[in-house]
């Protein structure tokens, strides 16, 4: 082989990384809605963070003489029925709503991955048991199963949590072992079983890194499912209990004053919309950007 | 490793494979025996869909778990069939492996070509991750791999077919295996590259000793690279021996028939490539007698009674046809042409 030929080929090769991930970043911020989700989703979380340090206002103190306030430079968004700063309220909010989001997703992932990954490598009746579980667990939706471990434990965060986390276990094993068994028919697990490896260990190093963008990619979508969940609960009041500020709550409290002061229940509904459609936009433009087939073009 | 230098490395005797099928149980592979000793080599040729590719997934005991497969396959000795799969996960990539025919997706995307080419070593010898790292740029060097110490940490997707083929193979070798498989190891390679990589397998097998089964549909492929070969039609061996002897002699008329179809370099323009009448059975219903009866040119109403025993046409050379007197006196027809 002549020298120009093979120089050419050693720049390919050794080059190759950073530019596949420095590729990643020039698409991901060519992306529109990639940007315009992660910005909202950015936000939300932001709020939650800067919530732990600084809020205008306590948003646990009552000062009933100021209640029901009109937005003002003391109170950005005004003053609810009890004298609480919006913008507090909001903030602090978004602190609850992330936590519950992230923990409940966590559950969902662990659970839903870790049986989806089993019923595609165990297939037989191993696979049928999983399988006809999660239709079970399907069918009863979060709100269902959250009144009844409300009945059983009491209402509150926890339970608000394990309940929306059993509801996110079956989408995910679904797509799990969807996903995973597409990858089982593929001519590398064959070939990596051919150089003698188990099922174990097929599943961890060639059927877990390929469904993983999948996984991501839903995760996303099953964080702005929870949030949803979640608002939905706490306004019911089987979720966030006072005086923690959830935005279901806000919207609970706002529901009697809704002619008297609408705009209360404008807020936290604007919170609620923001960031689930943050998260649905920065899943779409995930799935987009992680698409092998469209990684590969250069 | 037991047994002297002449006993069989692989007997396989009697080999038949059930597959559960969309419309109903196919017998995919009857009657298959062939023995294989240390450093011979055999060649499987056939149409698609005639049972080779699972005769080879039956050695490596890769068939779903739905296959029946009955007959025996031995390896030194040691019964392989009703193996249980943590037994047989010791024996692939160490003692037997394979060559897939696809490379472009015979390696994960997601693994670099030297962590794949380590993996086997990893996994049956208990060498370190450094020394394997080692072995494994020494064997994508000697598969040929330009710049191997270079490319090691590259992924798949950044090679071309023939240099992934050749990943492929210097993972089928990374454990010195006694057999080798390759299922149609250049058919999705250009002609060019073809030839390069049935040299660097043909060089490997004689340069260590193996012994290699060569899957092809074609009859080139098939009459440069082995001693011996099978013919495969509908499930069943409709002819064996040794290669030139199956080349002189085209005992069969499906053989006679494959040859025929080859294209050739020199024919005038416009002349028609020979085709075989009809197209291959289904495996889920199989004619009683001769496979091939359907499609035969010589075929008469005793061929559809019962399928034929072998027939000897010549010292290891067997041919299952009723009719090796007329098919024979004709093929001296068919090399002429």
């Amino acid at each position: 082989m002549s020298t120009p030929l093979s120089a050419s080929v050693e720049v390919g090769a050794t080059t190759a990384r950073p530019r596949l991930a420095s590729g990643f970043w020039r698409r991901a911020l060519r992306h529109r809605s990639f940007v315009t989700g992660g910005t909202l989703t950015l936000m939300v979380l932001c709020a939650a963070l800067l919530s732990l340090v600084w809020t205008p206002w306590s948003a646990y103190e009552i000062d009933v003489a100021s209640k029901l306030r009109p937005p003002s430079a003391a109170h950005w968004l005004g003053t609810d029925v009890l004298g609480r700063d919006i913008v507090s309220l909001l903030l602090v909010g978004a602190r609850s709503t992330i936590m519950v989001g992230i923990i409940a997703v966590g559950i969902g992932l662990t659970f839903g991955v870790c049986l989806g990954l089993i019923a595609a490598a165990r297939k037989s009746w191993t696979e049928e048991i999983i399988m006809r579980m999660s239709d079970f667990t399907f069918a009863f939706p979060a709100v269902l199963s959250a009144i009844m471990l409300a009945a059983v434990f009491g209402p509150g965060m926890v339970t608000s949590i394990v309940a929306i986390g059993i509801f996110q276990i079956p989408t995910l094993v679904r797509l799990t072992r969807g996903s995973a068994n597409a990858i089982w028919a593929r001519e590398f697990v064959l070939a990596a079983r051919a150089c003698g490896k188990g099922g174990f260990r097929i599943t961890i190093e060639h059927v877990l890194p390929n469904v993983l963008p999948i996984l991501i990619v839903q995760a996303t979508i099953q964080f702005a499912l929870a949030i949803l969940a979640e608002a939905a609960l706490s306004y019911l009041g089987l979720g966030t209990q006072p005086p923690q500020p959830s935005w279901g709550r806000m919207l609970n409290d706002a529901q009697t004053l809704l002619f008297q002061s609408p705009m209360l229940a404008v807020y936290p509904g604007a919170a609620i919309a923001i960031a689930v459609l943050g998260l649905n936009l920065f899943g779409d433009g995930l799935r987009d950007l992680l698409d092998p087939r469209l990684a590969r073009e250069r | 490793m037991t047994g002297s230098a002449n006993a069989p490395l692989i007997e396989v005797s009697n080999l038949g494979v059930r597959l559960n099928t969309s419309r109903g149980p196919a017998q995919a592979v009857r009657g298959v025996s062939f023995s294989l000793r240390r450093g011979e080599t055999l060649g499987l040729v056939g149409e698609s869909g005639c049972g080779k590719s699972v005769t080879a997934l039956a050695l490596m005991g890769l068939l779903p778990d739905s296959a029946v497969i009955s007959g025996s396959i031995r390896l030194d000795g040691s019964e392989l069939v009703g193996l249980p799969d943590a037994n047989y996960c010791k024996l692939r990539g160490n003692r037997i492996s394979m060559i897939f025919q696809e490379p472009m997706t015979a390696l994960n995307p997601m693994h670099t070509i030297g962590r794949q080419v380590a993996e086997p070593l990893r996994r049956h010898t208990n060498c370190s991750a450094a020394e394997a790292r080692k072995q494994a740029i020494a064997l994508l060097d000697r598969v040929g791999l330009p710049d191997a110490a270079k490319r090691v940490d590259a992924y798949p997707h950044q090679f071309s077919g023939g240099q992934r083929q050749r990943v492929t193979i210097a993972m089928a070798l990374a454990c010195q295996p006694d057999v080798l498989v390759a299922d149609e190891p250049t058919t999705a390679l250009d002609v060019t590259i073809q030839g390069q990589i049935l040299d660097l397998i043909a060089d490997i097998v004689a340069e260590r000793g193996m012994s290699m089964i060569l899957i092809s549909h074609d009859l080139g492929v098939i009459a440069e690279n082995v001693q011996r070969m099978m013919v495969m039609y509908g499930g069943t061996v409709v002819e064996s021996g040794a290669t030139d002897a199956v080349f002189t002699r085209m005992g069969h008329p499906y053989t006679q028939g494959l040859f025929r179809a080859r294209p050739r370099l020199g024919a005038r323009k416009g002349t028609r490539l020979k085709t075989i009448a009809g197209t291959v059975p289904e495996l889920a219903d199989l004619p009683s007698g001769c496979t091939f009866a359907d499609r035969c040119a010589i075929v008469e109403d005793r061929c559809r009674v019962a399928p034929p025993a072998a027939v000897d046409v010549g010292a290891g050379h067997g041919v299952r046809c009723l009719r090796t007197d007329v098919s024979m006196a004709e093929a001296v027809g068919v090399l002429g042409a």
